[in-house]
Parts: C-alpha cells; structure tokens; sequence
C-alpha cells in the first residue's frame, strides 16, 4: 500500500513536472503530448470505475468519449458561425464557454449511458462486451452520417473555447486546466471507491449474491456507477475535442474504446492511478516509438500482449504489488 | 421499384450472409468449444486474402490460391493456438479481448510491413466471371452465386461434422463438460488447437473469396470481425445454426436497408433529408437489431439460458 | 399458524420433468431450530433458493412475518429480515474481514447511496459490524483479507454477516460444511444460543449437530416433506428409518 502511495505520487510529480520543464524550454509540443495524456488518462478514469470497480467490460466506451466531443464541436461550430441550432422548434444559441461545453457534455453522456446501461446490464459476460459495442457502433455511423456537422470529415474548431481567467491557447494554461480536472476526478474516484457506494459496487462484482442477501440491489448499483463512468469519459472527451480544435467519427469508433481498455490494463485495473500510468507510458510509447517505426503498433501489441499473459496488475500492480481491490470481469 | 431490383437486393444480402457465416461458425466455434473471445479472427481472414492474392499472382490459378488461404490461415491459426492463445483460456474475458486485441496490432503491422499499405488486388476466374441469367429473367453475377452456394456448403459441411462425425463428437462434449471429454481420453489440447485451425481456414477461405470482389488490405478483416461478433451474439454464442440464421439476417438487414430504407424515407420526406436519414439509419440498422434480439433474449436466438 | 416467522405453503418446483420441490410446506416457530434433512438431491439447494428469493416457485407461496413474500426479489426479503449463509462461501474475497461484515449493516441500512464519505468512516455501521464479528470471534482477523481466512472462519464470517442484519429469520445452508469437529462444536454452541433472538432453519448434513440443536425436523425426500416432527418422533419413524436414515448406516 505504502508503495502504490509512493508511485502515484511519482507519477503526478512527473505529470507536473514533464510539462513545466517543456514550458520553460520552450516545447510546446512535449505540453500538447502530455494534455493529450492526462485527457486519455481521465477517459480512462472514467472507464475504470465501470471496469475496475464494478467489473462492467464495457467495449463501447467511445460513445462518451464521442457524445463529449460532438457536444464541443457542435456548440462551437454554432457559436462560430453565428448561427444558432434548431432543435425541436427551439432556437438554441451556440457557445464558446467551456464550462457550459462541459456542463453539456458530462449531462447527455450521463443520460446516453443511463439509456445504454439499461439496456446493455440485462445482459452479462460476452453479451454485455458485444452489446456495448454494438451502441459504439450505432453512434459511429450515426456521426458519420450526419452531414450537418461533418459527417465523415469532421468539424474542425478555429479557436480554443474560453475558460474564465485563463488564455486556453497558451499550451500550459490548457495543460493545467486539465490536470486540475483530472485531479479533481481523482480524488472523487478515490472516495468514491472508499465510499458505502464503492463497498457495496465492489462486492457486487466479487459476489453478486452476497450483495443481494444483505438487501442491495447489483444491478442498481452498477447502473449508477456506469452513468458516473459514462459522465467522467465524456467530459474527457470534450477536453480532447478542444485540444484538437476537432471532432471526427473516429471519437465513436471501437478502436478508441478498445484504446481506452488498453490504458487501463497496461496501467492496472482498479488502482487509483492505473488508467493514469497506462496513459503516460502509452502517449510516451506512441510518441518515441512512432518516431522510431511507422510500425510501432508492433511493439505496442507485444508489450499488451506481455502484460496480459505475465503482469496481470498492469504496471502498477507490477511495481507496486497486490491490488488494493480490483480485477476481475464482469459474468 | 421492381421485382428484379429486390430479387436482386435479396442475393446480395444472402451472398454478403454466407461469407459473414464463415467468419461466424469459426468464432463461434472457438467460443462455444474454448470460451475464447477472438478478436483476432478478422486477421487470419486478412491473412487469407493477401496469401490469396499473392498466389493467384504466382500460379495463375484461383483454385490454388483458395487452398493457399485456407492453409496458411490454419497454419497462422495453429501457431497462434500454441504459442498466445491456450494461456488465455482460463483467463476472463477481458484478458482474452486484450490480448487477441494485441494480436490484431501485431498482425496488421505486420502484414503492413511486408505487404505495404497499398492493396492488393485478386481476380475473379474467367471461369466465373459475367453475369447469368437466372429464372425470371434476372441478370446476376456467377461468381456471388458461387459464393452463395459455397458459404450454403461449408454451412451443410459444418452441420454434418458437428452431428456425424467423431470429431464432431468431440467437440460437442467439449462444449458441455471440459472434464468428462478429458476423462475420455481425448487429447484435449489437440482437440482445441485443430478447432482454432478449422475456424482460421473458414475466416481464410472467406477473406480470399471476398478479396476477389472487394480490394485485399491492412484492415480488411475488422470491420467483417464486428460483423461476425454480430452474428453470433444475435445467434446466440456457440451454436452453429445460429451463427447461420444470424448470418443471413444480418447480411440481409444490411443490404437491403441501404437499398430500400433510404427509398421508404422519400415517400414522406424530401429526397435529399431522405437520403440521409435513411442511409444513417441503414448502417445502424444491423447493431439496432442486435441490440432488440439481446434486450429480448439477453443470450441470443439459439443461446443457452444464462 | 399465524405466529410463524417464515413459512412455505406448498411451493412446488419442476425443471422439465424433474420435480424438485413438491407441495413442501414448512414453518419456522419463534425462537427455534428447525432443520431440514434430507440425502443429497433431495432438493433442499432448490428449496432454499426459493425461501430466500432466487428461484420463483411454479405454485405456492413462501410467507415472512405474515406477509406473503413469493414475489419479492432477493434483496427486498433481506430487508423484510431474512438472514442467510451459504453452503459455498459467498463473500468478497479481496476486501478485509471489516469490510465484508460492513457489508452486511450498509445492506440493512438501506444508507448505501453515499459517495463520498468513507464505509469504514461510519461509526455506528462499524460499530454493528464490529459487534457481529466479536460475537463469532473474528474481531482479532478484522483486518485480514478473507482470502487470506482459514475456511472454517470463512463460515463463521458468512455467520457475522447474518448477524449484522439483525435478521428476524436465519436460513442457513449447511453451516457446519467443512469445520472438522472442533469448529463444529463450537458452531454448534453458538447456534444454541442465536435461536433465542431469531429463529433458525437450518439445512444440515451433520447429524450430531442437527439432533443436539434442533427442536423440530423435517424430512426432505425427492423433494417431498416425507415427516415433520421432534427429534425423538423422527428418530422413530419407520418413515424416515427406511427413506433416509437407513441410506446413512
């Protein structure tokens, strides 16, 4: 325990200190890189408390992460044009403010994933894997349909939306907007899994008829913690839209989400800090490798491929010993 | 819109089908005999369509190149089965989705690596190439016949294997009781492997049958992999029937939505809203019906009760 | 009759042509234990699954406190006051002693929409949770992990959770599964004791336990209740002697 403490520190100490070191020489681009990771990683906080504490193998996490997305871009491109979007008879003005994006973003990937949920946690075990993929895929070629914005080519923004206070275009200021969500995101996952809530949640994964004999409800339990999953992957995905100054259909698509999956494995499943060390090592991965090979996603394949048959606690785990609780699928 | 039209629309969706039930009856073989969630099934079909490809090109010859596929996509299989997949099989879920997830990355690279990012293309025979004209006066391609009554063979092959053979046997034991085959004294080890090289040389023969309609590249086999995983989620995992009337009613729910759904929008909206909404909805068409099959029967058509 | 706790009247049960539980009417009587025998296959698994919720009886019903169950869920009998274990352990095998004995007072609390604050933080769920595991004598292993636990604590720690529900009825699968006759022994004194706060049925294959505790048996056979009685009256009955204990000698 004390040494997961010791490692989750070291990674945020680099997660600041990476950035402020590129800040100070001048390298715009190392800050970019590590936005993109802490947004990855908040993605895959969000997924992790699906996963990691509720044992729920969602293969269609994307669907926030796009719902996210689409939210800024569709806003943006209104607010940038002038004109505003009829929906339903209303006349809604678009908007540049990040934080009502955001307010937008987290509350309809929210409710897609209470929908979702519903439907999805009647089924376990493959069919829930395949079920959530299936609404991936239902979103993906939606948006690539939708010609009003984008379809398949996507919207592009032309300016970074606005934040109270702060210049978004300035890489560091974007950088630590960010990280101070992530870190806000963190904290409430850790009380959270702490939490009756989590106790419960996570029993239900471990033995569902357990929870049920003392008088809980699983499937009510795990439908609220995919919503809260749904919620914090979404907003990710507003964040990653605005980092971009772009939104596509590959936001929806099942790479993203099986990506996503990924980052938590390499980190761990269930730690506190696993999603965030999957995604430090796998933008660094991306970044030095892809710079090496066109083909890194060789070496990306190998290392998954190594962790899943030999380092079942992600690295993490690898580093820092047993789970404080964690692991396992769903059915 | 006319009869031929239709009848025409309807071959399409029955020949898109059967090529999605080779993909299908593999995986949910592997599924059904193994417990294995193969995401890596979409390569071998891709390895079969590019050793298709590269030994039409050498010989000349089409019936070569579809033993080609079949062999080398067994013989990948096979070795995946020894050296990657039989440390996954007492693992959950997640960890099999991981892992042969790893191994789509390492085979797509790889084969981008020897093979480049350029497709490949493979010719329809002369032998079976140009239209024929069928009973009712309709035009249509031999060679989607071919593959119609080639995917409707293996299906019937598949079938009596399962029920006539030894093997088949086996591997239906095996689905039931792991224990009681090995107490049988079938060499289950040997067992698993040979059916991963079965469901690899089904996904070989079907990715070089449709490469020789489509182009053969990096990628191809993914999104017929979703498809399969469609199918026999809507079938139900494991059962070989279903893995066939999923086929043919996604096959056909696809093909025809993209036909006709489009056209049903125009008789009460504009042409070109109609088109959109339609196509949109088209291509969610497949996923909105597996979803309804498992929100109805959460284990699919022919699935065993949870 | 109105005075039982918990009562079955005949629940009946087929899976296809297997009859496993026919016309079974049973009654659990304030402040005692009432076992129910049977050889394996008797049906008292399906039985069990029925009084506690997971399986739906084809005809009949199960009554809790006067009120008729048969259509509640699981966890809404747990709630009504129906305390059960285990045959196998069913526990949460990565969390602590602590936890899992929380488990079962949050359960009862009904407060389990809190995410903030921490479980463990709660001092009168501890305090339950705490209580109940003292009472089977666990509190020393409170910390430790439940796979680390030996398997005849792990039954005493399906007991503590029972207890954190402050239940009004125990159904208990098979308690003495596995403790070796020391563990069973003492089990079998705590059980004594537990019958004066809430009644016991308790689904029993050790027969020393079964006739030093119980004041009434059932006898359970191809799913049929083939006698109901005291211990002596079952000890004479030509009935039992040949469908079951004779099995046994």
């Amino acid at each position: 325990m004390r040494r997961e403490a010791a490692l989750n520190a070291a990674i945020l100490v680099a997660l600041i200190a990476v950035p402020a070191w590129a800040h100070l020489s001048d390298e715009p681009f190392t800050i970019t890189l590590a936005t993109r990771a802490v947004i990855l990683a908040l993605a895959a906080v969000g997924l992790n408390i699906a996963l990691g504490i509720g044992g729920m193998v969602s293969f269609g996490h994307a669907v926030y992460f796009g719902i996210g997305g689409y939210a800024m871009g569709i806003l943006a491109s209104h607010a940038q044009s002038y004109t505003p979007m009829e929906l339903f008879g209303l006349s809604i003005e678009g908007t540049k403010s990040m934080l009502v994006i955001w307010l937008v973003a987290v509350v309809l990937s929210a409710l897609a994933a209470l929908v979702i949920g519903l439907l999805s946690l009647r089924t376990s075990g493959v069919y829930f894997i395949m079920i959530t993929l299936a609404f991936g895929q239902m979103f993906f070629f939606f948006s690539i349909s939708w010609a009003a914005y984008g379809g398949e080519d996507g919207l592009s923004i032309y300016v970074r939306n606005g934040f109270p206070g702060l210049n978004t275009l300035v890489p560091i200021q974007y950088f630590g907007l960010c990280l101070a969500i992530l870190l806000v995101v963190l904290w409430f996952n850790a009380r959270l899994a702490r939490s009756p809530f989590g106790l419960a949640l996570n029993a239900a994964r471990q033995s569902p008829a357990r929870a049920e004999t003392v008088g809980l409800n699983p499937m009510r339990l795990r439908l609220v913690a995919f919503v809260i999953s749904g919620a914090i992957t979404g907003l990710a995905g507003a964040l990653f839209a605005d980092l971009n100054r772009f939104v596509s259909p590959t936001m929806f698509s099942w790479q993203l989400s099986g990506e996503i999956t990924v980052l938590i494995i390499i980190g761990g499943v269930g730690r506190l800090m696993g999603p965030v060390a999957g995604a430090v090592v796998f933008v660094a991965l991306e970044h030095l490798l892809g710079g090496l090979t066109e083909f890194w996603h060789i070496y990306l394949g190998a290392a998954l491929l190594l962790v899943v048959l030999f380092a079942r606690g992600g690295l993490v785990g690898l580093i820092a010993g047993r789970p404080g609780g964690g692991g396992g699928g769903h059915g | 819109m006319s009869h031929i039209l239709i009848a025409e629309q309807v071959l399409n969706g029955l020949q898109f089908g059967v090529m999605l039930f080779l993909m299908a009856a593999g995986l949910t073989l592997i599924f059904g005999v193994m417990g294995l969630i193969n995401l890596a099934h979409g390569s071998l079909y891709m390895i079969g369509a590019f050793f298709a490809a590269v030994v039409a090109g050498w010989t000349g010859s089409f019936l070569l190149a579809l033993i080609a596929a079949m062999a080398a996509a067994a013989a990948a299989g096979a070795l995946v089965e020894l050296v990657v997949i039989r440390r996954l099989y007492d693992k959950d879920h997640l960890d099999q989705v991981l892992a042969t997830f790893a191994l789509i990355l390492i085979f797509s690279e790889g084969t981008r690596w020897v093979f480049g990012s350029f497709p490949l293309f493979l010719d329809i025979p002369d032998a079976l190439s140009g239209p024929v004209t069928l009973p009712g006066g309709i035009q249509y391609p031999l060679y989607r016949l071919v593959l119609i009554g080639t995917g409707l063979g293996v299906a019937l092959g598949l079938g009596l294997l399962i029920t006539r053979t030894r093997i088949g046997i086996q591997i239906r034991a095996g689905e039931n009781d792991r224990e009681m085959i090995a107490a049988l004294g079938v060499d289950i080890s040997r067992l698993y492997t040979l059916v991963f090289a079965l469901g690899a040389a089904l996904a070989g023969l079907a990715g070089a049958l449709v490469g020789a309609i489509q182009s053969v590249q990096v990628g191809m086999g993914e999104p017929v992999l979703i498809l399969a995983f469609v199918v026999i989620v809507i079938g139900g995992i494991g059962s070989i029937r279903g893995a066939l009337v999923g086929a043919i009613l996604v096959g056909l729910t696809d093909t025809l939505g993209g036909v006709f759904l489009p056209e049903l929008f125009k008789l009460f909206m504009e042409p070109s809203a109609a088109t959109s909404v339609g196509s949109s909805l088209a291509s969610m068409a497949i996923y909105i019906l597996m979803a309804v099959v498992l929100i109805w029967r959460p284990t699919g058509l022919f699935g065993a009760r949870a | 009759m109105a005075d039982a706790v918990l009562s079955t009247h005949g629940i009946t049960k087929r899976f296809g042509a297997v009859t496993a539980s026919e016309d079974v009417s049973l009654e659990l009587r304030p402040g005692e234990i009432h076992a129910v025998i049977g050889p394996n296959g008797a049906g008292k698994s399906t039985l069990i699954a029925q009084i506690c919720g997971g399986l739906r009886p084809d005809a009949g019903r199960v009554e809790l406190l006067g009120r008729d169950v048969t259509g509640l869920a699981t966890p809404e009998r747990a709630r009504l006051g129906l305390g059960r274990t285990f045959q196998v352990s069913a526990l949460a095998m990565e969390d602590t002693v602590l936890q899992n004995a929380l488990l079962g007072a949050l359960g009862a609390s009904g407060r389990v929409w809190r995410f903030l604050g921490a479980a463990l933080g709660d001092r009168a769920l501890r305090a339950q949770a705490e209580e109940a595991l003292g009472r089977v004598g666990l509190a020393e292993h409170a910390a430790m992990r439940v796979s680390e636990l030996g398997h005849g604590q792990r039954r005493l720690l399906e007991v503590a959770i029972a207890l954190t529900l402050q239940p009004k009825a125990f159904v208990m699968d098979e308690p003495m599964a596995g403790l070796g006759a020391d563990g069973s022994k003492r089990m079998t004194a705590f059980l004594d004791g537990l019958r004066a706060e809430a009644p016991i049925l308790l689904v029993e294959h050790d027969m020393d336990a079964v006739f030093a505790l119980a004041d009434r048996i059932s006898v359970l056979v191809y799913g049929r209740v083939i006698a109901t009685g005291t211990v002596a009256e079952i000890r004479a009955s030509a009935a039992v002697r040949e469908a079951y204990l004779g099995e046994e000698a």
